[in-house]
């Protein structure tokens, strides 16, 4: 047996390549980017470069997904003014700094960073691109040329909680959470809020899962809520596991991030979806009309950034109405998530009656509201 | 029929040119795909290959990204050639990152003013001994226990994992980080010194150098190193070399573990400046491939590493210049490296035609 | 009462992943190969099995072409390893590193899709006993299966000779070569049942555990089936109760979480590793267990006397 005849395994490897080589030609259609440099027309002048990076790939179907199709809303709207270009799946450490880097060296003339784990990579760059424009989402870390910029998501958990607390039988909500940062505690205590705004007797289960994506592990969290008793689910994780696990154990769930409805038409009561789109549009203007100040913005329902959409058909029509009575509030100002008297879940009062939140307190929240059961993680 | 049939000598030749028909084969199955893709087959080589080498910051940055590979794959190399099966470096690593972020937290947090040419020593002691501590475990589960190197080195990368995540999570975590899985950012004084203003490469590139150095002089030219490999921790042949298999198991797995230790330190103390759940992207498990790659040789890791840092560099680049998908970056290593393994059949086996089937 | 069913139930369900792939590392191993690559073979598999998935809709059509997909990629990697004699460890890990860019490429358009949605199974009149019903006879088909397949495997390695031959080819490849028995074909042959089973995991995992493709989800699960291998000593059996036990902590922990207990997750994910070490200690501290239990020649090229 020692001596083997190569080409039988010469076919063989070249059998294997030629397979992954139909495999790949198979896909035809190039993924969804632009082609970068594109010849400038004499009369015009040349579209300015805009750049984002994600830290998911396109294709996780939530969050970094979400980013993307604000980044084609914008180069949609503003056509030839703007060239796009995107980086995905930048991990949240050292490699941040270079694509970064590398992407204002490019000659992009403005950068949005859309994870809070690139700001001190986008602070670092930004002193040195004084002429470049930065732009990070979640993040609180300003300079004259970056600015950050957020979403209320914790109105559209609101919105969706409204629902949740009409639709639930058993009194239970869950809600599979990723990290314990302010961001995602405001969304758990909106999302309880608003259930309970129409249903006081609602609680709300937590299941953290330590990821933003991790799908397996989703459907794991969204299994032993439901068999703790939750019957409506909200998610701030990325994927619709969650919402998959609820169509198979008939219960209900909500999207998140974009427009989930086509994976659970059964349990599917509504998406809370963000659209950044404007937001890129505005902001790619404030550089070509040389308006770009630093700054924060957070933006809601009323500027449309967030919302509930796609309520499910099956949702009665009173519930839709509080539904929508809420979304005028939240545009008009008459209605605002957090107002005074929020009472935490140990009797503590942490926004004093008649008190209207404002950003500083919206961005230190670290508690649940009365009514989730449980403790912070290694929350103080 | 094409039969391989065993040399008598490694082939010198093939030792040169498998490297080159492995690159080369990587170099079609890439410009494939991007013809398959619609782009220009060159171009998409050029920013792949070329463009992580263009200029002074893309030269910093491609040795900021090797110098961890090469620091791991050191270590990996002697413990290989000794046949001591350390595939833990990635937890050897970590907790390198533990103990010198552990320091570099505890000099952040009591304000000491300790100056930066003296902390980066500390640095060095402090990553060393975190990787050597991890690593002593499976020396010790190997000597006493006769527990295969191999099972409880990995296993260890897990819990290494866990460890620092629960650090992060809880006691280390920032008080004033909302609640993120961090650590406060580290004082200035902590950080790696650089060694071009404005740019992120520190001393890290030229310590892992002289590892290097050293390690080619610990092989080649010391007899203890001679005697090692020859020996390993096979008793019987280790007896006949006149060396003990289990200072094989000791030395190597202190050494390896210490150099993956230093890698974490640098890593964390350099371009990261605070610990979080992600301080490796796998280096540690690369760093088995780049050993491989570079023939266990120290001067080979050092030109594997580089290869494989272009590979994710230009990975990068091909998205934002060519707008191609980030999974490429792993097709192209994956191709590569097992090119590069078929292509060493080569050195040891010469291919013949016969006529019998 | 009915929670502890509930625990149970899904504890099943998320050890059956990691025993499929576990079962197939583990007839590798016996071999006396070692297959690094299992994550990016699982990843390879989940894409294929979905792609799959979701032009037929079937979901057995999907299992065998994530089997078919599994033992294509292990197909290399058998080749490089047993014929060209490549070091096993930097040949895993080059195969995983391809087969997670390899599936995140060709997947790119499948990310998005979903499945069309088959109906829960159960067992007939068993489904409907207290406790036992909830907590064993509401599974899918595969969760039975991979029960089935560990007493399969227990009963081909140490009832056929077949088995025998296996194991011997494990233990000491030059006495089987001896003895005539052709080692590099036995030992592909383990490879590729092995990287199978490995795809039908990753197949069950993107069809039938989560219904969706995303790239990289097999998230970290081909490495703990290489853990539960050495867990297990190389025995099914013990295979199916390690599987279970590493799919249970996490499930129990995140059970605990929606009791409104809080755990540090870290160390009770630890735990299985640490069980593992200790476990394999205990095994080689004795020469006379580590012979009845570990392969010998794991890891270790086999040159048949050129």
């Amino acid at each position: 047996m020692n001596h083997r005849t190569f080409l039988k395994q010469l076919a063989l490897g070249a059998l294997v390549a030629a397979a992954g080589l139909t495999a790949c030609s198979k896909k035809e259609a190039p993924p969804p980017a632009p082609t970068p440099v594109a010849a400038p027309a004499p009369a015009k002048p040349a579209p300015l470069k805009a750049a984002f990076i994600y830290v998911g790939p396109v294709g996780d179907a939530g969050y970094s997904f979400a980013h993307d199709e604000g980044r084609k809303f914008a180069a949609a709207q503003l056509g030839d003014k703007v060239v796009t270009t995107y980086v995905e799946k930048v991990a949240e450490g050292p490699d941040a700094e270079r694509v970064i880097r590398d992407l204002a060296t490019q000659g992009n003339k403005i950068i949005f960073a859309t994870s809070f784990g690139f700001g001190d990579s986008m602070v670092k760059v930004a002193k040195d691109f004084p002429d470049v424009y930065f732009e990070h989402a979640t993040g609180y870390k300003t300079a004259p040329n970056l600015r950050v910029y957020e979403a209320r998501f914790h109105e559209g958990a609101y919105l969706a909680g409204i629902v949740a607390g009409k639709m639930t039988r058993t009194n239970t909500l869950g809600f599979v959470a990723s990290f314990p940062i302010p961001e995602v505690l405001r969304n758990i205590d909106a999302y309880t809020l608003g259930a309970q705004s129409v249903n006081p007797k609602v609680k709300t289960k937590v299941v953290w899962v330590g990821a933003w994506f991790d799908p397996p592990k989703e459907t794991e969290a969204a299994k032993s809520l439901i068999n703790g008793g939750a019957d409506v689910l909200l998610q701030n994780t990325d994927s619709t596991a969650v919402l998959q696990e609820a169509e198979r154990s008939k219960k209900y769930a909500f999207g998140w991030d974009s427009d989930m409805s086509a994976f659970a038409p059964k349990a599917h009561l509504g998406s809370v979806a963000l659209n950044w789109g404007g937001y890129y549009v505005k902001a790619i203007n404030d550089v070509l009309d040389h308006t770009w100040k630093t700054g924060e913005t957070k933006w809601g329902v009323k500027e449309g950034m967030t919302d509930l959409v796609k309520v499910a058909d099956f949702v009665p029509a009173d519930v839709k109405a509080k539904v929508d009575a809420a979304r005028q509030g939240l545009k008009d100002g008459t209605l605002a998530v957090f107002t005074g008297p929020v009472v935490d879940n140990t009797g503590k009062v942490q926004l004093a009656k008649g008190v209207v939140a404002d950003d500083k307190w919206l961005g230190s929240v670290n508690f649940y509201v009365k009514g989730v059961e449980g403790k912070v993680p290694a929350g103080k | 029929m094409i039969r391989l049939e065993a040399r008598t000598a490694p082939s010198q030749l093939m030792g040169v040119l498998s490297p080159l028909l492995a690159f080369a084969t990587t170099m079609l199955v890439a410009g494939a795909i991007f013809a398959a893709l619609g782009k220009d087959p060159l171009q998409g080589l050029q920013v792949f290959v070329l463009e992580p080498f263009n200029g002074l910051r893309a030269l910093s940055e491609l040795g900021l990204k090797s110098t961890p590979l090469i620091l791991c794959a050191l270590g990996l190399a002697l413990s290989y050639r000794s046949n001591v099966w350390n595939i833990g470096a990635e937890g050897q690593f970590l907790m390198g990152a533990i103990a010198g972020g552990g320091l570099a937290l505890w000099v952040t947090t009591a304000e000491l003013a300790i100056p930066k040419l003296a902390f980066f020593p500390l640095l060095v002691v402090a990553g060393a001994l975190g990787g050597a501590a991890w690593a002593s475990i499976v020396a010790l589960l190997r000597d006493r226990f006769n527990a295969n190197e191999i099972l409880v080195s990995l296993m260890l990368v897990y819990i290494a994992n866990l460890l620092l995540s629960w650090l992060v999570f809880g006691p280390w975590k920032d008080p004033n980080g909302f609640n993120f899985p961090q650590t406060v950012s580290f004082a200035a004084n902590t950080e790696v010194p650089r060694l071009i203003p404005g740019m992120r490469l520190g001393w890290g590139l030229p310590v892992a150098l002289l590892a290097a150095l050293a390690m080619w002089l610990f092989m080649f030219r010391t007899y203890r190193g001679m005697q090692l490999q020859v020996g390993g921790p096979a008793p019987l042949a280790a007896r006949y070399a006149g060396f003990s298999s289990r200072a094989a198991i000791w030395t190597t797995l202190l050494v390896s573990g210490g150099l993956a230790g230093v890698a974490g330190a640098f890593e964390v103390a350099g371009p990261m400046g605070q610990l979080t759940p992600h301080v490796s992207s796998g280096y540690g498990f690369t760093a088995i491939i780049v050993a491989f790659v570079g023939r266990l040789h120290p001067l080979g890791t050092i030109l594997a590493s580089l290869v494989l840092s272009t590979f994710l560099i230009g990975g990068e680049l091909a998205q934002s210049r060519l707008g191609l998908p980030s999974a490429l970056t792993g097709i192209f290593q994956g191709v590569l490296l097992l090119a590069l393994l078929a292509c060493d059949t080569l050195v040891q086996y010469r291919p013949r035609w016969s006529r019998s089937s | 009462m009915n929670q502890l069913a509930l625990l149970v139930a899904a504890t099943l369900s998320a050890g059956t992943p990691l025993a499929l792939a576990g079962l197939g590392l583990l007839l590798n191993e016996r071999a006396g190969v070692l297959n690094l690559g299992s994550e990016g073979i699982m990843l390879v598999a989940a894409v294929a099995g979905f792609g799959t998935a979701l032009l037929t809709g079937n979901e057995w059509a999907a299992f065998a072409a994530g089997a078919l997909a599994g033992a294509a990629l292990s197909a290399v990697f058998g080749w490089l390893v047993i014929w060209l004699n490549t070091n096993q460890y930097a040949t895993g890990l080059a195969i995983s590193l391809f087969g997670s860019g390899f599936s995140a490429f060709v997947g790119i358009d499948l990310v998005g899709k979903q499945l069309v949605e088959t109906p829960a199974p159960s067992v007939p009149l068993l489904r409907d006993l207290p406790f036992l019903g909830e907590a064993l006879f509401k599974q899918h088909p595969m969760v039975y299966l991979v029960m089935t397949l560990a007493g399969a495997a227990a009963w081909f390695l140490y009832r056929t000779r077949a088995g025998l031959v296996l194991r011997a080819v494990g233990e000491s490849p030059a006495s089987a070569h001896a003895l005539g028995y052709p080692v590099r074909r036995i030992r592909l042959a383990a490879v590729l049942a092995g990287g199978a089973l490995c795809g039908v995991a990753g197949a069950y995992l993107s069809v039938v555990y989560t219904p969706l493709w995303v790239e990289g989800m097999v998230a970290g699960r081909g490495w703990i089936a290489l853990a539960l291998t050495v867990f297990a000593t190389w025995r099914p059996a013990r295979l199916l109760l390690g599987a279970y036990l590493f799919g249970g902590v996490t499930m129990l922990q995140l059970f605990l979480q929606a009791q409104g207990v809080q755990v540090a997750p870290q160390f009770m994910t630890m735990l299985p590793y640490v069980a593992t070490v200790v476990v394999l200690v205990l095994i080689s501290s004795n020469p006379l267990w580590i012979r009845l239990n570990m392969p010998a020649s794991l890891g270790k090229p086999f040159f048949p006397g050129a």
